[in-house]
C-alpha cells in the first residue's frame, strides 16, 4: 500500500518527537525508567523510520506482534517503577514473562487459543496500566494534571496495538486498509501525548 | 542570427552545468562534506568561526567534487556497460572526455591547495582522501579486487578526520574512531548496493563481494561492518563528551542498524536490502547532526 505525503510528514514528526523524548525528555529519571522509556520510544522511533523507508508493508511482518508488545510493556514498567514502588519487582517479572510468552507463542507453533490468550492478557494488563495509572495519579494530585495525557496516549496505543495484533492473528477488528490509513496519525498522536504528558505532567 | 547563437550558447552552458552537477554526485558529496563539518565541530573549537567553516566547506567540497569527477572520467568505460550508470554524461559522451579530466583536476588542485594553505595537516589529510579515492581505489584496485572498497572506505573516512584535525591541530583517537565509524559504515552502504546491482557489475567485469565470495559472506560482512560502525560511532560520541541523552539516541539508531543487519543475514530479501541501504544513510546523517548539536 502506497502512502501519501501527509503520511510521510506524520511519520517524520513521530521520529522527531520520539528522538526528543529519548535524548532529552527522560533526563533525571532513575536508571530503570530511563532504560524502559528508551526502549519504548526507541522502538517507536525505529518503527516509524522503517515504515517511512519501506512502506506500510513492514506491518505485515510477523515480528510486528512481538515488537508491538515491547512498547506498552516497557512504558508500563517505567511508570510502575516510578510511581508504584511496592509493585516494582512483581511488575518487572510480569513484563519479562509476558514478553517471553508472547515471543514464544509467536515463534513456535502452538495449537488452540493460547497464543491469542497470552497476547490479550499481556497487552491488556500493560495497556490498562499505562491508561489508568497516570489518570489515577493525576486525580489524586500526586502528579500534575497534564500527566494524564500519558494515559490517553496509552489508551490510543493500546487500541492500535490490539488492532494490529488481531489483524496478525487473522481476526481483524478493523479492515487492513483502514488500519494502515489510520496508523501514521495514530502513531504520531500517541507519541505526542506521551511526550506532552512527560514534559508537562 | 546573433541572438539565436547566443541563446543556443546559453542552453549549451546550462546543460553542461547540469551534466557536471550530476557528475559530482551532489548528495554523496554533500554527505561527505557534512562529515567533515561534523568532524571540525566535534573538536569544540569556536563553532561560530564562520570564516573557517566557510573555507572548510568550500575547499572540502571542491576536493570531494574533484575526486568524484576524476573517478567518473576514469570509469567512463565501465559506467557505459552498466544499466545503473549508462546514462551518466561521461558514459553517453555528453561532455568531452578531456574537458572532464581538466575540470576534475582543476577542482582537485584548487580544493587541496586551498586546504593546505589553511592548515598543512588538514590539507595533507584532504589530499590523502583524494589520493586513496582516485589513485588507489579507482585506478589501481577497483577492477582488480573486491577488497578495493576498503580503500574507498578509507578515502570516505578522511573528511571527518580532516575536519577534526583542523579543529584540534593534531590527530587524536576520537578523530581516528570517527574515521573508523565512516570506514565501517561505507561497506554497509556499498555492499548492499553491489548486491542490488550485481548483474551490472558482472557485465562490466568489476569484481565485487557478491561475485567473488557469494551472497552469504557479503551479508555477513555487512552485518559485521554495521556492528563495528555503530560501536565506533558510540565510542567516538563518548570520546567527544556527548551528553547521555544524545548517546542514548545514538544507541537507539545503532540498534535499528544492527537489527536490519541481522535481518539481512538471516532473512535476506530485496526489500530488507533496500531498507538497510537507506537506513544506513539516514543513520550516518543523524549521527553527524548529533555531533553538531552537541557542540552548538
Amino acid at each position: 500500500m502506497r502512502f501519501s505525503s501527509l503520511d510521510r510528514v506524520l511519520l517524520l514528526l513521530t521520529v522527531l518527537l520520539a528522538s526528543y523524548q529519548v535524548s532529552a525528555g527522560i533526563d533525571g529519571f532513575g536508571t530503570l525508567p530511563i532504560v524502559a522509556y528508551t526502549i519504548a520510544f526507541g522502538v517507536i522511533l525505529v518503527a516509524a523510520l522503517l515504515i517511512f523507508i519501506l512502506g506500510m508493508e513492514v506491518l505485515d511482518s510477523p515480528v510486528v506482534i512481538i515488537v508491538s508488545t515491547i512498547i506498552p510493556l516497557s512504558l508500563a514498567v517505567g511508570l510502575v517503577w516510578q510511581h508504584l514502588a511496592s509493585l516494582r519487582t512483581s511488575y518487572l517479572v510480569f513484563a519479562i514473562i509476558g514478553f517471553l510468552a508472547v515471543t514464544l507463542t509467536r515463534t513456535i507453533q502452538i495449537p488452540g487459543k493460547s497464543p491469542t490468550f497470552v497476547l490479550a492478557i499481556t497487552h491488556g494488563i500493560a495497556g490498562m496500566t499505562i491508561f489508568l495509572l497516570p489518570i489515577i495519579l493525576s486525580i489524586q494530585g500526586a502528579v500534575k494534571p497534564l500527566f494524564s495525557l500519558v494515559g490517553v496516549g496509552g489508551a490510543l496505543i493500546g487500541i492500535g496495538g490490539l488492532f494490529l495484533s488481531f489483524l496478525k492473528t487473522g481476526k481483524p477488528i478493523l479492515s487492513r486498509g483502514m488500519i494502515m490509513r489510520l496508523f501514521p496519525m495514530l502513531l504520531l498522536l500517541t507519541t505526542a501525548l506521551f511526550v506532552a504528558g512527560f514534559k508537562f505532567g | 542570427m546573433t541572438t539565436i547563437a547566443a541563446q543556443s550558447q546559453i542552453v549549451n552552458l546550462k546543460s553542461k552545468i547540469r551534466a557536471y552537477w550530476a557528475l559530482i554526485k551532489p548528495l554523496q558529496s554533500g554527505l561527505l562534506l557534512a562529515t567533515g563539518l561534523a568532524g571540525y565541530m566535534s573538536a569544540r573549537c569556536p563553532v561560530f568561526n564562520m570564516g573557517t567553516i566557510l573555507q572548510l566547506s568550500a575547499n572540502l567540497f571542491l576536493a570531494i567534487a574533484g575526486s568524484t569527477v576524476l573517478n567518473m572520467w576514469w570509469d567512463r568505460d565501465i559506467d557505459a556497460k552498466m544499466g545503473r550508470t549508462e546514462k551518466r554524461a561521461t558514459s553517453k559522451g555528453l561532455v568531452e572526455e578531456n574537458e572532464v579530466l581538466r575540470v576534475g583536476l582543476i577542482l582537485s588542485v584548487i580544493g587541496v591547495g586551498w586546504a593546505v594553505a589553511m592548515d598543512a595537516l588538514y590539507g595533507l589529510i584532504v589530499f590523502a582522501g583524494l589520493f586513496f579515492d582516485v589513485v588507489v581505489y579507482s585506478i589501481w584496485l577497483k577492477r582488480r579486487t573486491a577488497w578495493s572498497i576498503v580503500w574507498g572506505g578509507i578515502s570516505g573516512a578522511m573528511p571527518i578526520l580532516a575536519g577534526r584535525a583542523l579543529g584540534l591541530g593534531y590527530i587524536d583517537w576520537v578523530g581516528v574512531t570517527l574515521a573508523f565509524g565512516i570506514l565501517f559504515w561505507i561497506p554497509t552502504h556499498t555492499l548492499t548496493f553491489s548486491m542490488k546491482f550485481a548483474k551490472d557489475y558482472e557485465a562490466a567485469c568489476v569484481p565485487t563481494f557478491p561475485s567473488t565470495y557469494g551472497l552469504a559472506i557479503t551479508r555477513a560482512t555487512i552485518a559485521i561492518s554495521s556492528i563495528l560502525a555503530a560501536a565506533s560511532m558510540i565510542v567516538a560520541g563518548y570520546g567527544i563528551g556527548m551528553a547521555w541523552g544524545f548517546l542514548r539516541l545514538l544507541g537507539v539508531l545503532s540498534a535499528g542498524l544492527l537489527m536490519l543487519a541481522v535481518a539481512i543475514t538471516f532473512k535476506p530479501s530485496e526489500r530488507v536490502n533496500f531498507g538497510l541501504f537507506k537506513y544506513a544513510s539516514i543513520y550516518m546523517l543523524a549521527a553527524m547532526i548529533l555531533v553538531v548539536l552537541e557542540v552548538i
